[in-house]
């Protein structure tokens, strides 16, 4: 736990200093509200049935970005593998940079959900105080799976490539249950519990089995 | 077990041709959809085999995690390949089938998008393991494909709610099958499952000389550079 903590401090600070994720996510989430406003040119009705679909496409997209980063920096003077023959458990490692993805990717989601709610001329008509709860579990999903695939994707060439096309297919109900929750949430149509509860057992079965098999992800030679 | 290679290519040819004329020929018509259901007896054994061998990547991927078997990863690579295949035929022929019968190429129903979402997870754990450099493939695609695999029931209750929520008419599912089509669907699925053996078995063999191969030839590399360097 000392470990993670740590780590994750030395992570913020590199980025409190540098800015690079925060800044380069936040320049992509923005072009891909602008573009998809743009291209769908929608009403305060329209854009209610379809917002849910365009935030978390917008997220998807730009945590990508900042996930692709996660362990470039641990690559350079071989730190990763320094921390490969410590003696320091691999689970450490994995969780302060899911963490810190985590902080980073809500971070970007406060900043652009009131451009959202500009440019869309959103208001939820269900109960808001769930949204929050959607947000964060959502992250978490993207966040975790994204982290475990981006050490995966180290071991590959083309790299940055290979991260979305192992986090994508597999993110697939997460990404259902996050759309499908926020626009219930945004028309009041009909009841979110069950893609909360959905979200909430993906957390479940992914953090469990990423803590799993991470090490096995490390240590592969 | 090499000389059986033949025979067993044979009895599947002939047990394929077989299945082919109980299809074309024996089955009856079915009496609303006409002759474009006998795409059924390609589609659904398709179908039985993909999963059957996905369930067998992931056996194998559990293995190979336990035991670090080489063995144990072949076979998870070949069930890969070929479920993908087998996969693609159920992808391609569904629709074949859906627009005379349902008036729609597509659509977002519970078995069809699983279907799909399946054959897009079993893609990209072939693009990983076609990416990734040799020594380190073993592990992560096994680690992936276990993922993979617990991946599935979530995706299999996301759809079921989805679409419960949107209800749609589809399919005239359910129902009782005339036995005689029952049959033939079987006898089809005996012919698929041995093609799908075929494959199995010619691709494992390619697969385990291959990197005997590359072995051989990582050992003589190891060996000649000495001589060079001096």
């Amino acid at each position: 736990m000392k470990l993670t903590r740590a780590t994750l401090a030395k992570d913020l600070r590199l980025e409190w200093r540098s800015k690079d994720a925060i800044n380069s996510m936040l320049f992509f989430a923005l072009l891909v509200v602008v573009i998809f406003s743009f291209s769908f040119d929608p009403t305060a009705e329209e854009s209610r049935q379809i917002a849910g679909g365009l935030v978390w496409v917008a997220f998807l997209f730009a945590a990508v970005v900042a996930l692709n980063q996660t362990w470039a920096r641990e690559l350079r003077n071989q730190v990763l593998d320094a921390y490969r023959v410590s003696p320091a458990p691999a689970n450490s490692l994995f969780l302060a940079k899911a963490f810190g993805n985590f902080i980073f990717v809500l971070m970007l989601e406060c900043l652009m959900t009131p451009l959202f709610i500009v440019f869309y001329n959103l208001r939820a008509l269900g109960p808001a105080y769930q949204l929050p709860i959607v947000a964060v579990l959502g992250t978490w999903a993207l966040v975790v799976n994204g982290t475990f695939f981006a050490a995966m994707s180290l071991r590959t060439r083309a790299r940055e490539i290979m991260l979305p096309l192992l986090l994508f297919p597999i993110s697939i109900p997460a990404v259902l249950a996050m759309v499908e929750a926020t626009t219930s949430i945004l028309t009041g149509e009909y009841s979110a519990r069950f893609w909360i509860v959905l979200l909430a057992a993906y957390d479940l079965v992914f953090t469990t089995s990423c803590l799993l098999l991470f090490e096995s992800v490390l240590n592969a030679e | 077990m090499k000389r059986l290679f033949p025979v067993f290519g044979l009895l599947t040819g002939v047990l394929l041709s077989y299945a082919l004329y109980l299809a074309l020929v024996v089955a009856p018509t079915e009496q609303t959809m006409g002759d474009v259901q006998r795409i059924f007896y390609y589609h659904v054994p398709s179908a039985w085999t993909a999963f059957l061998l996905f369930f067998i990547n992931f056996v194998a991927s559990v293995v190979y995690l336990i035991r670090r078997n080489m063995k144990a990863d072949v076979v998870a690579l070949v069930a890969a390949e070929i479920g993908v295949v087998f996969c693609t035929v159920v992808l391609v022929t569904g629709p074949i089938w859906a627009r005379p019968v349902w008036g729609i190429w597509w659509t977002w129903d519970l078995r069809l998008t699983l279907t799909l979402v399946l054959w897009l997870i079993y893609v990209s754990y072939l693009m990983l393991r076609r990416f990734s450099s040799s020594g380190q493939t073993p592990q992560i695609a096994a680690v992936l494909a276990v993922l993979g695999a617990l991946d599935v029931p979530l995706v299999y209750f996301s759809i079921w709610f989805f679409r419960t929520q949107h209800p749609q008419p589809v399919i005239g599912g359910g129902g009782s099958i005339d036995p005689r089509m029952l049959h033939v669907l079987l006898i089809n699925w005996a012919a698929f499952s041995c093609l799908a053996a075929l494959m199995f078995w010619s691709r494992y063999r390619l697969e385990v000389l291959k990197r005997e191969v590359e072995d051989t030839q990582a050992l003589e590399a190891l060996l000649e550079t000495p001589r060079g360097s001096r």
